[in-house]
This record gives C-alpha cells, sequence and structure tokens, in this order.
C-alpha cells in the first residue's frame, strides 16, 4: 500500500520523460537557427514563407469544408438511426469503424484508379475535382470521429421526445433537425469537429498522392530541404493539435455547466 | 470477553469524525444489526471491522485476537455487498468457490463445497450461469454464498438488500435469517430500514452521527427508546405536549386531562414537555386497563389493508392510532366525534 | 387513401420513405468513396491486366523485397501495438488506481488526446529533432555523458527508430481507451476478493485482467491497424530508406518504381488482409473472452 502512490508516480514520471524530451528537443532545434544564440528565426522564416501561408491557408479551409460535408452526412443519419431506423446501426456502426481498418493509403490508391482520367467519373482530371476528392477522403477520414461523438450526443437528449413536441407544433423534418437536434447535439458536433480539423490540417499522404499542395506535402518538403525550419513547423502543428484538443475540453466543460443548470 | 470486540474504535476523513467511541462486544453466533440513516457511520464502522478502512484508533478483536492492524485478506472474514458486486467472469459456481481456490485447497473439496453452499441457497442448478443471466435476488444469495463457503469467522452484510423488490427483499431478508441461525454464524447486518433491522436481528444498534444511540434488542428498541432520535428513526411516532403539573411524581395535564407518569421528570412545574406514544398503543373507544380517556374528531382516515391508520384531533393536537382491520366494522367517518383511551405507561419520556 | 398506403411494404410509406431518404447521403457517400475504391482494390489484385481471374499479382508479393517489406511491417506494428499496450496500460493504471491527484489525472488524459494525434509529419520532425544526429537528446548524451549514440549503431533512420517515434502516437492511443475500461473496475470486486483472502496478484490474474481482456485485445487489434497504416511518420522521417509495406505501396503508387499497378493491387490488398485478419482474430479472441456477457 505504501509503494503504490511511489510506483504511480515512478510510471507517470517515466512516461513523462519520454513524452515530454521529444518537444523539448522539437522547441530547442527550432531555435537554434542562429549559431551560438536562441532566436525564432527560422518561425520568421517559415510564417513569411508564400508557400506557407498558401498551403496553409488551403488546408484550413479544407478543414473547414470537411468538418461541414461531415456534418451534413452524419447528424442526419445519426438521427434517424437512433429514431426510427435502429435496425441499421450495425451496419453504420460496421462502415464507420472501416476507416479505421482499412490503411488511408489503401483507400486513396481505390481513388485513384476509381476516379482516374479514363474512368465514369474522372475526378482526379480537373482541380475542381481533384479538390473534391481530397474533400471526400478527408470526409471518410473523419466519419469514425464525427459519428461517434454526435452519436453520444444523440444519446445524451432525449431524441424522440423533442422530435414528437416539435411535430406537435408542425414543424418538419428539415426544420426538426436544424433547429431543435443540431444545436442540442452542438456540442458533440464541435468535439468531433475539432479532432477532424487536428487530423486534417497536416495530412500527408492523401494530398501528396493526389498530387495536391496542401499543408503536409509542404512539410515534407521543407524537411527534405531545411535544416531548423522543420522544427518550427513541427511546433505550430503541435500547438495546433493542442489548441483542438483544449477546445474540445472547453466545450465539453461548458456544456456540463449548460446541462447542470436545467 | 465477547467474540467480537469492539474497543473505542474512531475514524475521521480529514477534519470530519464519522465515527466517535464505538464499544461494542457481539457474542459467537450473534446477529447484530447496525441500524441508521445514511451518513451515520454504520457502513464505516463495518468496514473498518472487514478491513477496508484503517481506525483512527481503538482497537478490533476477533476470538480474542487483536486484527486491527490486518490486512483484509487476512482476517478470515464474509462479506456482501449492497450491489453484489459478483465476479462477472466467473459462473456461479466459481464465484462460490474463489475463496477455496485462493485458499489453495483441492479441486476436489472445493467441488463438494460449491454444491453444499448452492443447495444451502436454494440455487443447486444455476452453478453454471454467469452472474448476469441472474436475477438480483438470485445474485446475492450467490454472494452470500460466496461469503460463507470458506467458513469465516464472522459474516458482515452491507445492506444486502436494499437494491431488490421489496417481496424478494422480504423473503431474501428471512432466508439471510434461518442459514445464519443454521450455520450460527457471527453476523453484522447493515441497513437503513428500520423495519428489516426489527426482524432479522438478536440485538440493534441505533447509530447517529457517528455515535451507538442505544443498543438492545429489538423489542427494547422498539418499546424503551433510549433517546428521541432512536424513537423518532424505530417505528412511527405521536409527539403529545403536556404540561408538567409535579416533576417528582411525574404529574402533568394534557390538555384538562390530568396524566400521572409515576416517573420523575427533569422538568419543573408550569413547563411544558413532550411525550411520545406509539400508535397502536392509541386505541378507539374505552379499553380496559386505558385509563386516560380523550375526547377528539376523526381528522384522516388511511385504509392500509390489514393496518387502519386514523387521526385525531384532540384538544388541538393530532393523534395517529392504527387499529387492525375488521370485516364487519367500517372505519369511523371523518369529522366523527370519537374518544380515544390511551395507558399511562405507554407515555414515553424521552431524553434529547 | 388509407388502404393503398396500407397494402405498400413498409419501408415505402411516405413517413417511412422521409427517414430512408435521411440517411440515403451517407450510404450513397459510404459507397462511392470507402466501399467501392476498397473493394476495386480487392478485386483488382485478383485480375490480370486483361482483365482475368489470376493469382499472379498475390504471387508477387512472395517476392524476396516485398517479403521483406511486409515482415518489417508486420514486426514494428506487433512490437509497438504490444509496448504501446504495456507502457499505457501502467500509465493508465497509475492515473485511475494509483492514489494520484486528480489534476495529474486530467492532465494526462488530455496530453494523451493531444499526443494521439499528433501523428505523421510533425512528429517525424520533433523526433529528427531530438535523436537525429544532431538531435537534442543525442547533443546531451555527447556532451554531458559522453555516450555516443550514433556510434553505437542507433539511427533514428532505423527499425528501433521507428518504433520509439511511433510509440508516442501508441501509448497515449492506450491511455485514452483503456483509462475508462480501468475506471469499470469496481471498488467492491477488489475488496469482495480480498475479504475471500485473495492477494493483489491474485485478484489482478483471476478478476481484474480477465474482464479486461477484450478491452485489452481490442486496443491491441486497433493499435496494429494504426501503426501498419501509418505512411506520413515513416515517410517523413525515413525518406523511403526503410523499405516497409506502406512505403513500397506509396513509391508504387507514385511510379516510382515499376508501373505496375495490379503488383500495387497485390500489396494494397496484403494490406487489408493483414489487418482485416487483425480485426477477425480480435473478434474470435473477444467472443470467447466475452462469455459472461452474452
Amino acid at each position: 500500500m505504501i509503494g503504490k502512490r511511489f510506483w504511480s508516480l515512478f510510471a507517470v514520471a517515466l512516461g513523462g520523460i519520454y513524452f515530454l524530451l521529444p518537444l523539448a528537443g522539437m522547441v530547442d532545434f527550432s531555435m537554434r537557427m542562429k549559431r551560438g544564440e536562441y532566436s525564432f528565426e527560422a518561425y520568421r522564416i517559415v510564417l513569411a514563407d508564400p508557400q506557407f501561408q498558401q498551403t496553409f491557408l488551403y488546408s484550413v479551409v479544407l478543414a473547414l469544408l470537411t468538418i461541414v460535408l461531415g456534418i451534413l452526412l452524419v447528424v442526419p443519419t445519426a438521427y434517424f438511426v437512433r429514431l426510427r431506423l435502429p435496425g441499421l446501426r450495425p451496419v453504420i456502426e460496421f462502415i464507420t469503424l472501416l476507416p479505421l481498418v482499412i490503411p488511408p493509403i489503401v483507400i486513396v490508391f481505390g481513388y485513384i484508379r476509381i476516379y482516374n482520367t479514363s474512368s465514369i467519373l474522372p475526378l482526379t482530371g480537373t482541380w475542381l475535382g481533384t479538390n473534391l476528392l481530397l474533400l471526400f477522403g478527408y470526409a471518410t477520414l473523419a466519419l469514425p470521429y464525427m459519428y461517434r461523438s454526435v452519436d453520444t450526443g444523440l444519446r445524451t437528449i432525449d431524441i424522440a421526445s423533442l422530435t414528437e413536441a416539435a411535430q406537435s407544433l408542425g414543424a418538419g423534418w428539415a426544420r426538426i433537425l436544424t433547429v431543435v437536434i443540431l444545436p442540442n447535439v452542438f456540442v458533440s458536433v464541435l468535439s468531433g469537429a475539432f479532432l477532424t480539423f487536428a487530423i486534417v490540417i497536416g495530412e500527408y499522404v492523401f494530398a501528396a498522392l493526389l498530387n495536391v499542395n496542401s499543408f503536409g506535402p509542404y512539410m515534407v518538403w521543407m524537411g527534405g530541404n531545411r535544416a531548423y525550419e522543420p522544427s518550427a513547423l513541427a511546433v505550430v502543428a503541435f500547438a495546433i493539435t493542442w489548441a483542438c484538443m483544449g477546445l474540445i475540453q472547453l466545450v465539453t466543460r461548458f456544456s456540463k455547466f449548460s446541462t447542470a443548470r436545467r | 470477553m465477547a467474540f467480537l470486540d469492539i474497543h473505542h474504535l474512531e475514524k475521521a476523513f480529514g477534519a470530519t469524525r464519522v465515527v466517535k467511541d464505538f464499544n461494542l462486544g457481539i457474542e459467537k453466533g450473534e446477529f447484530v444489526s447496525f441500524l441508521g440513516p445514511s451518513g451515520c457511520g454504520k457502513t464505516t464502522v463495518l468496514r473498518m471491522v472487514a478491513g477496508f478502512e484503517t481506525p483512527t484508533s481503538g482497537a478490533i478483536r476477533i476470538d480474542g485476537r487483536d486484527v486491527t492492524g490486518l490486512p483484509a485478506n487476512r482476517r478470515k472474514i464474509g462479506m456482501v455487498f449492497q450491489a453484489y458486486a459478483l465476479f462477472p467472469n466467473l459462473t456461479v459456481a466459481e464465484n462460490i468457490g474463489f475463496g477455496l481456490k485462493v485458499a489453495g485447497e483441492d479441486k476436489a473439496s472445493i467441488a463438494r463445497r460449491v454444491a453444499e453452499m448452492l443447495e444451502l441457497i436454494g440455487l443447486p442448478q444455476l452453478g453454471a450461469r454467469y452472474p448476469f443471466q441472474l436475477s438480483g435476488g438470485q445474485q446475492q444469495r450467490v454472494a452470500l454464498a460466496r461469503a460463507l463457503a470458506p467458513r469465516p469467522q464472522v459474516l458482515l452484510l452491507d445492506e444486502p438488500l436494499s437494491a431488490l423488490d421489496a417481496k424478494i427483499r422480504i423473503s431474501l431478508r428471512e432466508e439471510i435469517r434461518r442459514i445464519q441461525q443454521d450455520l450460527g454464524i457471527t453476523t453484522i447486518f447493515v441497513t437503513h430500514d428500520q423495519e428489516e433491522a426489527l426482524s432479522i436481528s438478536d440485538r440493534i444498534v441505533v447509530m447517529h452521527q457517528g455515535i451507538a444511540d442505544q443498543v438492545g434488542t429489538p423489542f427494547d428498541i422498539y418499546n424503551r427508546p433510549a433517546t428521541r432520535f432512536v424513537a423518532e428513526f424505530v417505528g412511527t411516532l405521536n409527539l403529545v405536549d403536556v404540561d408538567v403539573v409535579e416533576a417528582a411524581n411525574g404529574r402533568v395535564r394534557l390538555g384538562e386531562v390530568p396524566v400521572v407518569l409515576n416517573r420523575p421528570l427533569s422538568a419543573r412545574a408550569g413547563e411544558r414537555i413532550s411525550l411520545a406514544l406509539r400508535p397502536e398503543t392509541v386505541a378507539l373507544g374505552r379499553t380496559e386497563g386505558h385509563d386516560v380517556v380523550l375526547a377528539g374528531r376523526i381528522a384522516e382516515v388511511h385504509f392500509l389493508g390489514s393496518v387502519i391508520r386514523i387521526r385525531v384531533t384532540v384538544g388541538g393536537q393530532s393523534l395517529s392510532l392504527d387499529t387492525f382491520n375488521q370485516p364487519d366494522r367500517p372505519p369511523p367517518a371523518v369529522g366523527a366525534s370519537v374518544e380515544v383511551s390511551i395507558s399511562d405507561r405507554d407515555l414515553l419520556v424521552l431524553a434529547a | 387513401m388509407t388502404t393503398s398506403a396500407a397494402s405498400l411494404p413498409a419501408a415505402l410509406r411516405p413517413r417511412q420513405l422521409i427517414h430512408w431518404i435521411g440517411v440515403a447521403p451517407f450510404f450513397l457517400f459510404a459507397t462511392l468513396f470507402l466501399i467501392l475504391p476498397t473493394l476495386n482494390i480487392v478485386i483488382g489484385a485478383f485480375r490480370n491486366p486483361q482483365g482475368q481471374v489470376t493469382l499472379e499479382n498475390l504471387g508477387k508479393l512472395l517476392s524476396p523485397s516485398i517479403r521483406s517489406a511486409f515482415w518489417i511491417s508486420i514486426e514494428l506494428s506487433l512490437l509497438t501495438a504490444a509496448l504501446g499496450c504495456l507502457f499505457g496500460f501502467l500509465i493508465a493504471a497509475a492515473i485511475t488506481l494509483g492514489d494520484l491527484p486528480r489534476w495529474l489525472r486530467n492532465g494526462i488524459i488530455t496530453f494523451s488526446g493531444v499526443a494521439s494525434n499528433f501523428a505523421g509529419v510533425p512528429l517525424a520532425f520533433a523526433f529528427i529533432a531530438t535523436l537525429g544526429r544532431l538531435g537534442f537528446v543525442t547533443m546531451l548524451l555527447r556532451n554531458w555523458f559522453g555516450i555516443n549514440l550514433y556510434g553505437s549503431g542507433f539511427s533514428i533512420v532505423s527499425f528501433l527508430g521507428l518504433a520509439l517515434t511511433y510509440l508516442y502516437f501508441q501509448i497515449p492511443l492506450m491511455v485514452l481507451i483503456i483509462t475508462p475500461a480501468l475506471e469499470g473496475l469496481r471498488r467492491e470486486w477488489r475488496e469482495a476478493a480480498e475479504s475471500l483472502g485473495a492477494s493483489g496478484a491474485q485478484y489482478w490474474r483471476m478478476v481484474a485482467l480477465p474482464v479486461l481482456w477484450p478491452s485489452l485485445l481490442g486496443t491491441l487489434a486497433l493499435l496494429f491497424a494504426n501503426a501498419f497504416g501509418a505512411v506520413a511518420t515513416a515517410i517523413a522521417l525515413t525518406g523511403s530508406s526503410l523499405s516497409i509495406a506502406p512505403i513500397v505501396l506509396f513509391a508504387q503508387i507514385r511510379g516510382d518504381v515499376l508501373n505496375d499497378p495490379h503488383l500495387g493491387y497485390a500489396i494494397a490488398f496484403g494490406m487489408i488482409a493483414l489487418t482485416a485478419i487483425a480485426n477477425g482474430i480480435y473478434i474470435l479472441l473477444r467472443m470467447r473472452a466475452e462469455r459472461w456477457v452474452k
């Protein structure tokens, strides 16, 4: 009994060393660009690079579009499955698990074979088509996270009563979904959205294989050609991941307060 | 010395003292209930006996041996929990045999003992089932068998019936008592249900704010409550305001009716005090031996089946009384004028 | 009107129809962008360029270079999944059962959420900056302790380096999944076991681990798939100097090596097959382990 606390601290401390050293290394390295002193030179160069600005902005927009598409796909489905089509639940759960099981590189390979220039739907032939395909690919990657968080959100509210109440007041399905259901699962949707953002923003394989110059391929290119800037980029990416996870914590905590007050 | 001896037991969590100077001796084979509201410290005492909590001070002895510093797994104590706590990954038989298996007994004797225990709890055909396949009552029987299988010195039951339906609760409680008496095992039973405690125990410890208010047989506890808390917590109670006329002999006036208690009172003449009265000691109409007769009016009638509870307004005070249902005599109507009678011996003088 | 509506199959009545319309976009999307692409690969693996059914492509998987790439991938995934499970379990056990302050537990859970998603390219950069030839730890060991990491044969661009890097997202993922399972262990089980005379080790062996077993297996399978499909980290870390299955496939798709799409199909199929087998084993074991809840 006396040793329990000691061993726990020991395990956590060992883990702490392993997990903090790479962060320290990355921060340290990113600031060593000028010989003999710590500086933010690498960050300055990266942030001023028009390539960075362009690819980063592109990835942000794409991530936001992925979130919107994800919501449009997942919210009505999860809602109807929970409310009226419970028999479909195993099917939906299986489908939404697939992106975790099938390696993403296989999925994108399939895209290239099906939607190439010589196919019925030659998406890869045009600028718009390629970008759409990348968007769909990211939405596929995000499915497990989006579905799980929305479904968890729906479980905590009584959607059957909410729906009946709205119907008795004369609302149609579209209105029920947008005005009644969505606001009530908004926090869960946000959690899924931030997670999606964190996954999509630096994604490499899909973008590289579809020849789209987004933030992921930009980082790899930097990694092959520069010494200190990649570390600065890693710090930026790490900060974004932290921000996304922090925001998830924040909205979840906020939702706990608002439900407690009810 | 008693078989299980609890000596000046204290427990504090931080600054809050949850158990204060708790003393109790339990004889071998005795069935003792700890009765009290939630947070009174009864479960904490039980958990200290089991070895799950360490006392702040005091000692616990079982059969003359000091077990205060002994870890739970060396105390030879059987424990039954409120939420069954069966191991979900083991069958009923494996659950019951768990204690024997960790003690290193051979397979044949484990199997024999398990069969014996299954017979004892009346579920001989369910050995191969998993806990989730059993009803709550069956799970708790299995938990009892599991606790008893290694032949513990003491059996501890922590609100074992609280999670069950009313009907099963009564039948299982009778079964627990039967098994306890068959095996003659020393038992502590923790409950917040006074009816449970009264029906099942040799002795009851009524606990309140970490203190044992009264220790006694169910009959004593119910009929001669030592404190106001015990009187109010155990059973239903009428509180009657009386004016003290003379303290030494206990002469008081109930409204206009003089009553002699023949007990000295601590209050002085002219003061108003409360006396307690069980509803079943109040009779409707005049009865032999009930010297105090009061006039009143029926305020409420609650038909409870075998018992009818009637509230009567007597001189501005409200009095509950219980009578048995008699098919040929319907209860009086609300608003009717009646006489009620009581015996001065049934009036309880309560310490604060 | 009512009679005609009633005679229709249940799914086609107007009210029910709208429910199906509600889920239709999802199914359309999943078919087009998840199921068809995967099926295309699976079927392609069994076809030759002329469209005839053949096992020739799969036979190419047995060539020494591709076979070894798969072996390294399997070893890497198994090793990092197993170690991830082990260390993740220890950390999760420490924060749930170890009597540690609440803030430490919450902090570790949040950090695990971050670290499990901090995969891919930036993670590789962080490890290069730490254990690369001029990395933070490499220099620290050389300057302070006189240990020459690279002189002793270590390289971040190696199996060991890759494994160390993968653990950075494997361990936190395990922590995230197993912590709720550990919190689901009821205190009464432990107390019941103790009062029946069991030691702590006996409680873990006979009750706690069997109860956790399905979650442990599931996480192992998930971590395996997670490592097996990780491409970006490997590419950013090693370029293509370490030949693991997903990197070979990546190069194949890019057309850097041979322009034989059907070999690509076969490699991709091999990857799906392996993750499917991993999950199949998991489902089987789980069904066996969970007799007590089914």
